[in-house]
């Protein structure tokens, strides 16, 4: 493999991963408040959906983005009025949620389009396009340094810059600042902080609807960056990847950004078994690589790599004990 | 509103009227209590007497459906802890509110933060815990992990973010329920020094030693009443038992001398390793026989837990034992519980809630485990009969004097004393040749206490042998015939409760031998 394959393969690393890393990073925050959200994708979907179609009536792609994180704060809503305020089961609420939200997406893009469950492809400002960061041509010809500048981290859109960023602006918050402090409280002891005269059901809503915002930038750039429109399941399973990037990065953000990475460089091998056959010289099925995050975690959790514990309190309603 | 104008309030705290229910249940009925500034108050009751829901409601946990809050002075209504804190109060929960994984600072300024960036408020929190802890002998590691640290210091953790909250008032809940009397000791002198400060403390808790060591008022609970107020050093222990239970006490065991038969258990060099590979029990051997009780005394942790557990076969061993002669296998096939209680050994583990019941099943149910392959529990070759257990439960129930005595409730919904009188029952109505008995009344009220012994004592008599494991000193020294005293995995030594007492037990305990040598 050369140079050139090389930065190719990292720069669709960085593009795949960064669904992944949003999503992931929303789980961190409910999962963290000890609310778990198996219902990543159904809310990247739902977003996806409404951030094509919005995108699409608009020719804004901003527009769209506030649409998928409109839609993704109803469903995140939904899971927190049921597994907080009713004390419903969480796992249940998330599964439920991502049946909805498979059937209801296709439903009403063929209500709205017609086109079997697609929106209609988007052009021009209805997307986010790649940016070229500044210098990125001239520095083109610096030796090593230069193609990777320009190849891999330069020509991104926007929402890859956030979501790395968003990455250091969630260590920040929950190590620096007082609302992570409680967060990460509230998801070990509720009764500690409920104790401590702060409110548990108000401390975890805020975290849901975090994951709500989060997933919606998640499902946004499925449609309108990475692809030009929705189209039925897209999101293809990667919220479960990325509740399995937060395992295995055990709940902790920079961990998270590395795992989502990882699985990003896996789903990026995927599209070019020809690099993987070069290499190992045997033909490897594609869905072999496909399935190696879900493999991966399973180690995690058998214990091979370290310890994951999950947040103490995490998948259990509080109710005040007698 | 009675609102004391400028003179200073002489009670800390006023309730009047609190009444509480929760469904049928009324846990708080009228309830009126005065505590004066600047003492320490105990309130005694039984276990499901109201006590913690009191101090809940006192703390802002729970809503009282009627009744006035005073503090100092002041009609104070308390809707949330939030509250509660800002009246002053502080409360310190049985069990304990912290989060494990968290350093002591941040468990410290949870909820009572300094703006919205953690650094300012741990740096604070920092100089004011050095205070705290040179002013009340509250000294604890600030960036230690809670999960490091033993039962006592997580408990002076709390005490800590009471008073970091500029707490006046501070309530405990059963606080030596956990410690060693060492650590109680050391609580009392803290709570002692508390007052000295002008702070007040409100101790509740179910042991009468307790208050008449370290309180300067009591009330008394029973039944979610108010039954009585009054100065300590004007009461007696046996006063305040029978205030709390509603009739006469005995709080000595009435037991007479022991008729050992033949032995009935033999254990050799006993050895337990954990899982780290780390030993727990070094080499012990004793016997005990027919008809006779040997109390094993040590402070928690010196191995005492895993002795019960190789014996009852929830843990491998190696040494020999043998039961009337026949080998007992330590591991392997025949070491299991099932195996052991076939042998005719009972079990009553120290951990009613972890081994010795499923709370959320029903009390027939639990009745059946460990003994669900007994002839009389089948109805045929496929189906138990259930109706048969219910109906053994019942008889058992009638017999322990459980209550409420209907099978068919959840092992949660009865009372801590009423949990372990459905566990003694079940082993001890196997008629066993040994009984291993761990703990037998660690959270069980006064009344539960006296008829749990005289069960233990009965069945002695009725010619079994009896290993009673407990950290009560107390009840080791009335009830067993013959006293091991464990350290680090050891016995120091065996002692004749007659000619001991207190003081060279507790040496033994710490590790030191008769000798003066430490082991």
């Amino acid at each position: 493999m050369d140079y050139a394959t090389l930065l190719q393969l990292l720069d669709s690393t960085l593009r795949l991963a960064t669904p992944l890393l949003l999503a992931c990073l929303a789980g961190l925050y409910s999962e963290r408040s000890g609310v778990f959200d198996i219902g990543l994708e159904g809310k990247m979907l739902v977003a996806a959906m409404c951030a094509g179609a919005v995108a699409f009536y608009t020719g804004s792609a901003w527009v769209g983005a506030l649409a998928g994180i409109a839609g993704s704060l109803v469903f995140a809503l939904i899971h927190g009025v049921t597994s907080i305020t009713f004390r419903g089961n969480q796992l249940i609420a998330g599964v439920a949620l991502n049946f909805l939200a498979s059937g209801m997406t296709v439903l009403v893009a063929q209500y709205l389009f017609g086109q079997g469950g697609r929106t209609p492809p988007l052009e021009g400002a209805a997307r986010f396009n790649p940016i070229d960061l500044p210098l990125s041509e001239t520095l083109k010809g610096v030796p090593v340094i230069g193609p990777f500048y320009h190849e891999v981290i330069s020509g991104h859109s926007i929402l890859v810059y956030a979501a790395f960023a968003i990455v250091a602006l969630t260590w920040w918050v929950l190590y620096r600042t007082r609302y992570g402090l409680r967060l990460r409280a509230v998801g070990e002891n509720p009764a500690a902080v409920d104790t401590a005269g702060v409110s548990v059901p108000a401390l975890r809503f805020s975290a849901v609807m975090v994951t709500g915002v989060l997933c919606g930038l998640a499902g946004a750039y499925m449609a309108t960056a990475l692809q030009a429109g929705f189209g039925k399941e897209m999101t293809a399973g990667r919220g479960y990847i990325a509740l399995a990037a937060l395992i295995f990065a055990k709940w902790r953000p920079i961990q998270a950004m590395w795992a989502c990475l990882l699985f990003g460089f896996f789903q990026a091998l995927a599209t070019r078994p020809d690099i993987v056959e070069g290499i190992v010289q045997v033909k490897i099925p594609v869905s072999f690589i496909e399935a190696l995050p879900y493999v991966l975690t399973v180690f995690v959790l058998a214990g091979f790599v370290g310890k994951a514990i999950p947040p103490r309190a995490g998948g259990e309603p509080y109710v005040k004990e007698r | 509103m009675a609102n004391q104008s400028g003179a200073e309030a002489a009670y800390a705290i006023e309730l009047k009227g609190i009444s509480k229910a929760f469904g049928p249940v009324q846990a708080n009925k009228d309830i009126n209590i005065a505590v004066p500034k600047g003492t320490i108050h105990g309130i005694i009751g039984e276990n499901g007497a109201g006590k913690s829901t009191l101090m809940s409601i006192l703390y802002g946990f729970y809503k009282a459906d009627a009744g006035q809050i005073f503090v100092n002075g002041q009609l104070t209504p308390i809707p949330d802890s939030q509250s509660a804190i800002r009246a002053g109060i502080g409360m310190v929960f049985q069990h304990f509110k912290l989060v494990q994984n968290f350093t002591v600072l941040e468990n410290i300024i949870l909820g009572a933060e300094e703006g919205q960036m953690l650094n300012t408020s741990l740096t604070k929190a920092r100089k004011e815990l050095e205070r705290l802890a040179r002013d009340y002998d509250l000294e604890v590691d600030p960036d230690a992990l809670i999960e490091d640290l033993s039962v006592g210091h997580q408990q002076r953790v709390e005490i800590l973010k009471a008073l970091y909250r500029q707490a006046d008032i501070l309530i405990l809940d059963e606080p030596t329920g956990v410690l060693t009397p060492d650590e109680a000791d050391h609580l009392f002198r803290i709570l002692k020094g508390l007052k000295e400060q002008g702070k007040t403390v409100i101790l509740i808790t179910h042991k009468l030693r307790e208050i008449m060591e370290a309180t300067d008022n009591v009330s008394v609970m029973r039944r979610g009443t108010m039954v009585a107020t009054v100065k300590t050093a004007e009461t007696s222990p046996e006063q305040l038992a029978e205030l709390m239970v509603g009739r006469k006490v005995l709080l000595e065991v009435d037991k007479g001398t022991a008729r050992p038969g033949e032995v009935v258990l033999k254990v050799e060099d006993l050895r337990v390793r954990d899982e780290h590979k780390v030993e727990r029990l070094k080499g012990i051997s004793f016997e005990i026989r027919a008809g006779e009780i040997l109390g094993i005394a040590g402070v928690a942790g010196n191995g005492q837990s895993e002795l019960l557990a190789a014996l009852g076969g929830m843990q491998a061993a190696t040494g020999t034992a043998t039961l009337k002669g026949a080998p007992l296998p330590l591991s392997g096939a025949g070491s299991d519980g099932q195996s052991r209680r076939r042998s005719g050994i009972a079990h009553v583990p120290e951990d009613r809630h972890h081994h010795g019941l499923i709370l959320d099943f029903t009390a027939w149910e639990n009745v059946a485990f460990g003994y669900f392959n007994d002839p009389r529990y089948q109805k045929n070759a496929l189906f138990m009969d259930n109706d048969a257990i219910r109906a053994d439960t019942e008889r058992k129930m009638a017999k322990f004097d459980v209550r409420p005595p209907i099978p068919t409730l959840a092992a949660k919904s009865f009372s801590g004393g009423n949990q372990q009188k459905i566990v003694v029952a079940r082993e001890m109505e196997q008629n066993p040749a040994l009984l291993l008995i761990g703990q037998p009344t660690r959270g069980v009220d006064i009344g539960a206490i006296e008829f749990i012994h005289k069960q233990i004592i009965a069945l002695r008599d009725a010619g079994a042998a009896i290993l009673l494991v407990s950290v009560e000193l107390d009840e080791i020294m009335s009830l067993s015939d013959r006293i091991a005293v464990m350290f680090d995995g050891r016995i120091m030594g065996f002692r004749d409760p007659e000619k001991t007492d207190e003081r060279e037990l507790g040496l033994l305990m710490a590790g030191v031998t008769g000798k003066g040598e430490a082991a």
